[in-house]
């Protein structure tokens, strides 16, 4: 298997507080991987500097053996990087359409002035372009919903959209932050099959920040615990279960030392 | 028709004109703004710059006064389209040298340097042209088309008697201002509603950083936004220069304002809001000048700017971020 991403010694510090601490991480092609702490273990702020929003104190983050550290977020979304975030954050007056084809923005080729005058090959790449993102709709469960503004939407199919228009940038690796959160047991047993699918169907890896041990333990390949922004355990979903630095880091001590007895 | 009528027909007209070549410049301001969140109170002077750029390159070329044949039909958008590069261009290097550095700094920061451009530009047009008022040559021929033979005896076989119309008037210039103004706002409008770089506007007015994580070059975006802008104010100034004939170097300040509160009555950051709220604003300027008097249009539009912050901040039709979060 080949690595798609590889996170060296990477630490982002706000001021004095180090919110990712030298951090090595790696992510196989075509796999699922979580990412799992207590609040302010430093996952949000992982994926900013893999996206490139921000830039890693120290160490470096390679994208197909290449080092993309410093690159800006919408470079490394042409690249294949795309993520969604942990609160929604949608276009909320575009339609669900308009939204997709956002994500299209940086495929399509037309200039400004084939914008404007839309010649037969624009509007040939946009009768295009609204096809793809028709399908990617479907695709998501939101046939139908084409021309509905975002933030009229219900809550689970805002998710299902953020999902649709990351999708939408043809990514490599696709970041989800969270993306059961306020979701009951339903969405959450359908969000769990559709990652999964996700993974099947369309070439990519995942990298997936969840709360919900239910999720992580059933669709991970690979489980990585952040505690205090350094890594502490690290493995299939079976060993990290048993690990006692994760029971104690979620948990607490004196948890650990009841369950022991 | 009354006279009272008449005048206040003449009004409606007048408030037209003004509110066109308000909404040119109060779009402006309500773009940048949607996108970045700066009160850009530099742009005023894009329109003056409009003004004294259009003036210069006509006084290079010399055309006869006033323009008409060939000088009319291609000289004319000629240098209308030269004015609309020069400004939204110098508005694209004002951005890149002044608020770009300062893009990720406190809103506070920009918007002192907004106020401190605008002085720069103040002192460099008084230095240019001088400081008293600019004449602009009567470049565009004046017709009235209502008190005018051809005209009256055309509505005379409709039945209608136009002769007792003394007081309206309704030009060639007033036409020309129209024709130039409500085309520019609609295409401005269509190019932001349908196309792809519009909707990545749309996009980055909602949400800069998921915009530039969704791929969009932000930077670029915000350029196009200062060059589209500053080439509307531009062209606005020469409008303004064609139709009233004189300005000066404070005349983009003043203008500024009108459009700023045009845009903030609108709602600011939002498109349609800036031309409602240009049309509005112009309308009670030429109303006010008429029947209270031009000495108290200012506290008339200011009143209503300040009516407006304090009890629907977010204006008329809605602005995008409300103006509580400068
Ligand atoms: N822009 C910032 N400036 C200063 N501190 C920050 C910033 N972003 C995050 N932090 C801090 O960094 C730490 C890690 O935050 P982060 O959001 O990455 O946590 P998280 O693991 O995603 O937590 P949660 O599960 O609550 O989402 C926290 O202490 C947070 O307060
Ligand atoms: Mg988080």
């Amino acid at each position: 298997m080949t690595t798609l991403l590889e996170a060296r010694g990477v630490s982002k510090a706000f001021g004095r507080l180090i919110a990712v601490d030298t951090l090595d991480y790696t992510i196989d092609n075509n796999s699922i991987n979580s990412i799992i702490g207590p609040n302010g273990a430093g996952k949000t702020t992982f994926f900013n500097v893999v996206t490139g929003y921000y830039k890693p104190t120290t160490g470096k983050v390679l994208f197909n053996q290449h080092n993309i550290s410093g690159s800006r977020p919408n470079q490394l979304t042409r690249i294949g990087i795309a993520r969604t975030f942990q609160t929604i954050r949608l276009f909320n007056n575009l339609t669900s359409l308009e939204n997709i084809l956002i994500g299209m923005h940086h495929r399509l080729k037309a200039s400004v002035f084939g914008d404007i005058f839309k010649p037969p090959p624009v509007r040939r790449e946009e009768a295009r372009a609204h096809e793809e993102a028709f399908q990617l709709l479907e695709y998501v469960g939101l046939k139908g919903y084409e021309e509905h503004t975002a933030k009229f939407l219900p809550y689970g199919h805002q998710r299902r959209l953020e999902i649709a228009r990351a999708l939408a940038t043809q990514p490599k690796l696709l970041l989800l932050d969270e993306p059961t959160a306020g979701m009951n047991p339903n969405e959450t047993q359908d969000m769990i099959l559709f990652i999964r699918k996700l993974r099947d169907e369309r070439d990519l890896s995942i990298l997936l920040i969840e709360h919900d041990m239910k999720v992580v333990m059933t669709i991970s390949d690979k489980v990585t615990v952040l505690d205090y922004g350094k890594k502490i355990a690290e493995g299939r979903p079976s060993e990290v279960q048993k690990d006692e630095r994760v029971i104690e880091a979620y948990l607490g001590r004196r948890a650990l030392e009841m369950l022991k007895k | 028709m009354s006279i009272d009528n008449q005048v206040f027909l003449q009004n409606v007209i007048i408030g037209l004109t003004v509110g066109g070549y308000l909404a040119l410049i109060a779009l402006g301001y309500t773009m940048v703004y949607g996108i970045i969140e700066l009160i850009n109170f530099a742009h005023g002077d894009l329109f003056a710059f409009g003004f004294f750029i259009s003036l210069t390159i006509f006084a290079k070329i010399n055309p006869d006064i006033p323009l008409h044949g060939a000088n009319l039909y291609l000289l004319l958008p000629g240098v209308a389209i030269l004015t609309m590069l020069l400004t939204g261009s110098l508005n694209l290097a004002i951005d890149q040298i002044a608020y770009r550095p300062l893009r990720k700094a406190p809103r506070l920061a920009p918007l002192l340097t907004a106020v401190g451009v605008s002085f720069m530009l103040e002192a460099i047009y008084a230095i240019w042209k001088g400081p008293s008022q600019v004449p602009y040559p009567r470049y565009f021929p004046k017709e009235d088309y209502i008190n005018n033979e051809k005209v009256i005896s055309f509505f005379s076989k409709l039945g209608l008697d136009i002769t007792t119309w003394r007081i309206v008037s309704f030009t060639t210039k007033d036409l020309f201002l129209f024709s130039v103004t409500i085309p520019l706002v609609i295409a401005l409008t269509l190019f932001i509603d349908r196309t792809r770089v519009g909707k990545a506007m749309r996009a980055c007015a909602q949400d800069r950083e998921a915009a530039m994580m969704m791929g969009i070059n932000v930077n670029r975006i915000i350029a196009t936004t200062f060059f589209t802008g500053g080439a509307l104010a531009g062209v606005a100034g020469m409008v303004w220069g064609l139709y009233i004939n004189s300005g000066r170097f404070t005349m983009g300040f003043e203008a500024g304002l009108m459009a700023f509160t045009s845009a903030v009555l609108g709602g600011i950051g939002n498109i349609r809001g800036a031309v409602l709220g240009a049309f509005i604003i112009g309308m009670i300027k030429a109303m006010s000048d008429s029947y209270i008097g031009s000495e108290w249009t200012r506290v008339v539009i200011f009143g209503i700017l300040i009516l407006m912050l304090v009890f629907r901040p977010s204006g008329i039709l809605g602005s995008t971020q409300s103006i509580e979060k400068l």
